[in-house]
C-alpha cells in the first residue's frame, strides 16, 4: 500500500501532467488518420523514452496509446471510416448519428465512454491482474480456434441486410487472409510469383482501402461532404453533462462492454480490434430493440468506444505479470520495460513497485485527459470536415489515406493493394456486400488457421489429431458460446413470429 | 528586336553558366567525403522485436561515428523477405540504403521458397553484431528439469513431446531437426508466428518445450527453466545453463543478426560502416549481454565466412526438407 502512495507522489509533478497531455493530444492525431496506428506510433516514441527517465517515458508511452485507441473513434463517426481497427465498430452507429447532424454529441458520447472504459482498464490491471493473467494462459491453440469460430458468428449480425452475402464476405476476407506467406509450414501462397506478395495483405491496409476508398468515391459521385447540410434545434443540441447523464443511465451495457474488452485483451495477440465488434454485438443482442442498431443508437456508440479503451490497461495484465505483449502495441512497451532493465513479473510490483504503479495509475489520468483534449480536438476537426466543400476533403483524405498505407511498412505495393481492395470493396457494396464481413473475415482467418494448424500438430501423437480441439473445459465453454451465438438469431427469429402470430390471435378475439 | 536577341543570349549564357557548374561541382560531390547525407537503416521486422531494439540502440551512436543522421524503418512481412527482395531489386549502391540481415533467413529461404525473391549472396556484407543462440527451454513447472529428461521423454514417447518456436525452417525448427537427428528422437515441433506467442503456449503448459533463443532464458528467469544452450560456450548472462555440447551434442546454432549494403557497394563505403557498426557495437555491448545476446564482430571477409559456415550446418537439413517438398 505504502508503494502505492508513494507512486501518486511521484505523479504529482507538473512534468508528468504534461507528458499525459501532449501525449494525450499526439495520440488523439495519430488515431484519427487511417493508416497511422498506435503500434506505429510508439515505435517512433521509442528512441525518445531512451533520454527520459523510465517514468517519464512509459507515461508517455501509456498517454498516447490511449489516445491512439480514443482517436480512431473521430474518422469513424465523421467520415464513415475507422482511423484504428479498433473503432470498427463505432463508425456504425457514430455515422448515422452525424448524418442525422448528431455528430457532436456522438463524439461527445464516445469521449464519455473511452474516458470510462480506459478507467476501467486501469481498475482491472491494479485489482485484479493475477487472477486474470492466469486466465489468460489457458487460452491455447484450440482455444483461439474457438474464440475465431466465435468471431465468425458475429456476421450474422454484421451484414446488413441478407445472411448469406454477409457470409461471402467473409469468405471473401478468409481468402485475402490466406495470401502470402502462411503462418504456421512457411509455404508461400497465392503470390502469383510475386516477391513483394509474400508480404499478404496487411490487415489495416484492407480496412482502410475497404472502407475509407468506397466512401470517398460516394462523396465524388455524389458531390456532397461527408456530412449532409442538417439543421439541428439549438434545443436538441446536447451538453456535454446531458451526454454523461445518458452514457451512465445505462450501466449494464457499460459493464458489459467494459468486462468483454478485458477478457479479449487479456488473450495474446487479440486486442480492441476484435474487443469492438464483440462488445456491439452483446449491445445490440441485449437491446431491446435491435432493430434499431446502424440507425444511429447511442448504446452501440458506448459499447464499442468503452471496450476498447479498456483493452489500453487491460492488455497489460499479462504484459505486466508475465510479460506477454496482450496486443500488438504492448510489445513496445516490453522492449522499453527490458531496455531499461526492468523484467516483468513479480519483481516489477514489488522492486519497482513505485515506478509500475505510477505507471497503472498515469493511464488513468491520459484516460481522464481524454476529456478536455477529445472535446476541444473533436470540435476542431468536426468544424474542419463540416466547413470544408468536398472538393478540397476528397483529395486531402485520399493523400492522407495512401500516406497513412506507404507508412505502415513502407511498401507502395500496400498503396497498390489498398487501391484494388477499395475499388473492389466499392463494387461489393452496391451488390450488398459490406466491409464489416470482410474485414472480420481477414481477422479472424489467421487465428482460425493458426490455432486449427497448432492443435492439430499438438495431437499429433493421438489417433485422431482433431480431439485435440476439445480437450480442454475452456475450449467446451467457448463452443457453447459459439452453438449458442449461431443459433441466437433463428431462436428470435422464430420467438418473435410466436409472438406475432400470438398477437394476431389477440387481436382476432 | 535587339533587346529581345539580347535577352535570350543572356538567357542561354547563364544557362551555359549552369552547365558549367554542374559539371564542375558534380564530381567534386561525388568524390566528397562519403557519408554526406542521411543514411536509411531498413530492418525487415516488425517495430518491437530484437532486430527493431537493436537497430533503436545503435542509432544514437551510429550517428556521432558517422556524422550524418541514420533514419531506421520497418517494411516487415514474409519473415523479412519482403523486404530482402525489394532491397536486391531496387536499392542503389551508394552506401545510403543499407539493411538488417538474419542468419539462417538469408540462407534457408532462398532455397526453400519458390520465390523467395532474393539471393543468399546478394548482400555486399557489412557486418554480424550479434548472435542469439538456440536454446531448449521448458517451463518451470515442468517435470523435465534437464536435457536427459527432456529426450528421455521424447524417445519413450514419439511425437507427444511439443516443441514450439517461432516460424517454419526458421533459426528455432531448424535446430529442432538437428536435436531429434543427433538424439535419434522424434518431437513435433509446432512453429509459432513469432517468439512472442510462444512464451504463453509454454507457460501455460501447451506446450512440452521450446526451442527459442537464449534471451528468453534471462528475460523470463522467473517462469522459465533453460535445459541446454546451442552455443560454443556458455552464456554470459545464463552461467547455470549447460550447452548442448557439454552434454555430448554436437549442436550449434542461432540467429546472427547483421547488416549489409547492396550488391555494388564500393569497398572503402563498406570498410566505412563496418568501422561505425563496429564502435557502435562495443558501446552497446554491456546492455546487450546483459539481455542474453552474444556480441560478434564479423567484417570482412569473416562475414562471408560465417555465412559459409552457417550454410554447411545447415546444408543437409534444408536439402532434404527441399527434397520432401519436391516429392509432394
Amino acid at each position: 500500500m505504502e508503494t502505492f502512495f508513494l507512486a501518486l507522489a511521484e505523479l504529482a509533478d507538473p512534468a508528468i501532467i504534461l507528458i499525459v497531455f501532449a501525449g494525450v493530444s499526439a495520440g488523439l492525431f495519430v488515431g484519427a488518420m487511417p493508416g497511422l496506428t498506435a503500434t506505429m506510433a510508439l515505435a517512433v516514441l521509442l528512441p525518445f523514452t531512451f533520454t527520459l527517465t523510465p517514468l517519464y517515458g512509459l507515461v508517455a508511452l501509456g498517454a498516447v496509446y490511449m489516445g491512439a485507441i480514443y482517436g480512431g473513434s473521430f474518422a469513424a463517426i465523421l467520415v464513415n471510416t475507422p482511423g484504428t481497427p479498433s473503432s470498427i465498430a463505432t463508425a456504425f452507429e457514430g455515422y448515422p448519428l452525424s448524418k442525422q447532424g448528431r455528430a457532436l454529441e456522438a463524439i461527445s458520447v464516445a469521449t464519455v465512454a473511452s474516458a470510462i472504459g480506459g478507467i476501467a482498464g486501469v481498475l482491472f490491471l491494479l485489482f485484479l491482474s493475477p487472477p486474470l493473467a492466469k486466465l489468460s494462459l489457458r487460452f491455447g491453440p484450440s482455444e483461439y480456434f474457438w474464440v475465431a469460430m466465435l468471431g465468425l458468428t458475429l456476421i450474422a449480425s454484421l451484414s446488413e441486410g441478407s445472411l448469406m452475402k454477409g457470409l461471402l464476405g467473409g469468405a471473401i476476407g478468409m481468402m485475402l487472409g490466406t495470401i502470402g506467406v502462411a503462418p504456421i509450414g512457411g509455404e508461400t501462397r497465392f503470390t502469383f510469383g510475386m516477391p513483394v506478395m509474400q508480404g499478404g495483405v496487411e490487415m489495416i491496409v484492407a480496412l482502410i482501402g475497404l472502407f475509407v476508398l468506397p466512401e470517398l468515391y460516394n462523396m465524388a459521385a455524389q458531390g456532397r461532404t461527408a456530412l449532409g447540410e442538417v439543421t439541428v434545434d439549438s434545443k436538441e443540441k446536447a451538453s456535454f453533462w446531458s451526454v454523461v447523464v445518458r452514457v451512465f443511465s445505462k450501466p449494464g451495457n457499460l459493464i458489459r462492454s467494459c468486462i468483454i474488452g478485458e477478457i479479449v485483451a487479456i488473450i495474446p495477440g487479440a486486442g480492441g480490434n476484435i474487443a469492438n465488434l464483440v462488445a456491439y454485438n452483446e449491445a445490440k443482442r441485449a437491446s431491446r430493440h435491435p432493430e434499431r442498431f446502424g440507425t444511429g443508437v447511442i448504446d452501440g456508440l458506448v459499447a464499442t468506444e468503452s471496450s476498447n479503451n479498456v483493452t489500453v490497461a487491460g492488455s497489460m495484465v499479462p504484459l505486466l505479470t508475465l510479460g506477454i505483449p496482450g496486443a500488438p502495441p504492448d510489445a513496445v512497451i516490453l522492449g522499453v520495460l527490458l531496455l531499461h532493465g526492468l523484467r516483468p513479473g513479480i519483481e516489477l510490483f514489488t522492486t519497482s513497485g513505485v515506478l509500475t504503479y505510477a505507471f497503472i495509475v498515469s493511464m488513468g489520468l491520459a484516460a481522464l485527459a481524454m476529456v478536455p483534449v477529445g472535446l476541444l480536438g473533436g470540435r476542431l476537426i468536426y468544424r474542419i470536415i463540416f466547413r470544408t466543400p468536398y472538393y478540397f476533403l476528397v483529395p486531402t483524405i485520399g493523400l492522407a489515406t495512401i500516406l497513412g498505407t506507404f507508412a505502415l511498412r513502407n511498401s507502395i505495393s500496400d498503396v497498390i493493394i489498398m487501391l484494388i481492395l477499395g475499388t473492389a470493396g466499392y463494387l461489393f457494396k452496391q451488390i450488398g456486400i459490406h466491409p464489416p464481413p470482410i474485414v472480420l473475415g481477414l481477422i479472424l482467418g489467421s487465428i482460425a488457421e493458426v490455432g486449427y494448424v497448432q492443435a492439430m500438430l499438438g495431437g499429433a501423437a493421438y489417433n485422431y489429431p482433431i480431439l485435440r480441439l476439445f480437450e480442454n473445459s475452456l475450449s467446451w465453454v467457448l463452443i457453447v458460446m459459439v452453438v449458442f451465438s449461431a443459433a441466437w438469431p433463428f431462436l428470435m427469429g422464430v420467438y418473435r413470429r410466436m409472438q406475432l402470430r400470438r398477437g394476431s390471435k389477440e387481436n382476432e378475439k | 528586336m535587339s533587346s529581345k536577341s539580347n535577352r535570350l543570349y543572356q538567357m542561354v549564357f547563364v544557362y551555359l553558366c549552369l552547365v558549367a557548374f554542374i559539371l564542375v561541382v558534380m564530381p567534386a560531390a561525388a568524390t566528397a567525403e562519403y557519408p554526406e547525407k542521411p543514411i536509411s537503416y531498413i530492418i525487415s521486422f516488425n517495430p518491437g522485436g530484437e532486430s527493431d531494439v537493436t537497430a533503436r540502440l545503435q542509432e544514437s551512436h551510429l550517428e556521432k561515428f558517422l556524422g550524418v543522421p541514420v533514419n531506421v524503418s520497418h517494411k516487415p512481412g514474409g519473415g523479412g523477405a519482403v523486404a530482402w527482395s525489394e532491397f536486391q531489386r531496387t536499392a542503389k549502391p551508394d552506401g545510403y540504403t543499407i539493411i538488417g540481415v538474419n542468419i539462417p533467413h538469408i540462407i534457408g529461404q532462398p532455397m526453400l521458397r519458390k520465390d523467395a525473391g532474393y539471393e543468399t549472396n546478394g548482400f555486399e556484407l557489412i557486418m554480424w553484431f550479434h548472435f542469439t543462440p538456440n536454446a531448449l527451454i521448458v517451463s518451470k513447472e515442468s517435470p523435465h528439469k534437464t536435457l536427459e529428461d527432456f529426450l528421455a521423454y521424447a524417445k519413450k514417447n514419439p511425437k507427444a513431446a511439443t516443441v514450439g518456436g517461432s516460424g517454419s525452417f526458421s533459426a528455432n525448427h531448424l535446430e529442432t531437426l538437428r536435436m531429434e537427428r543427433a538424439a535419434g528422437v522424434q518431437v513435433t515441433y509446432v512453429p509459432h508466428t513469432g517468439t512472442g506467442p510462444v512464451i504463453p503456449a509454454l507457460l501455460g503448459g501447451h506446450l512440452t518445450g521450446a526451442m527459442g533463443y537464449s534471451m528468453l532464458g534471462v528475460q523470463y528467469k522467473d517462469q522459465l527453466r533453460v535445459l541446454a544452450v546451442a552455443a560454443d560456450e556458455r552464456v554470459e548472462s545464463l552461467p547455470d545453463a549447460p550447452t548442448f555440447k557439454e552434454l555430448g551434442y554436437d549442436i550449434v546454432g542461432g540467429a546472427f543478426r547483421g547488416v549489409a549494403a547492396p550488391k555494388g557497394t564500393p569497398p572503402e563505403i563498406v570498410a566505412k560502416l563496418a568501422n561505425a557498426y563496429s564502435e557502435t557495437n562495443k558501446i552497446i555491448a554491456e546492455k546487450q549481454r546483459q539481455l542474453g545476446f552474444v556480441m560478434t564482430y564479423a567484417t570482412g571477409k569473416d562475414a562471408y565466412a560465417l555465412v559459409d559456415r552457417m550454410k554447411k550446418n545447415y546444408e543437409g537439413i534444408l536439402q532434404e526438407i527441399a527434397d520432401q517438398k519436391k516429392k509432394q
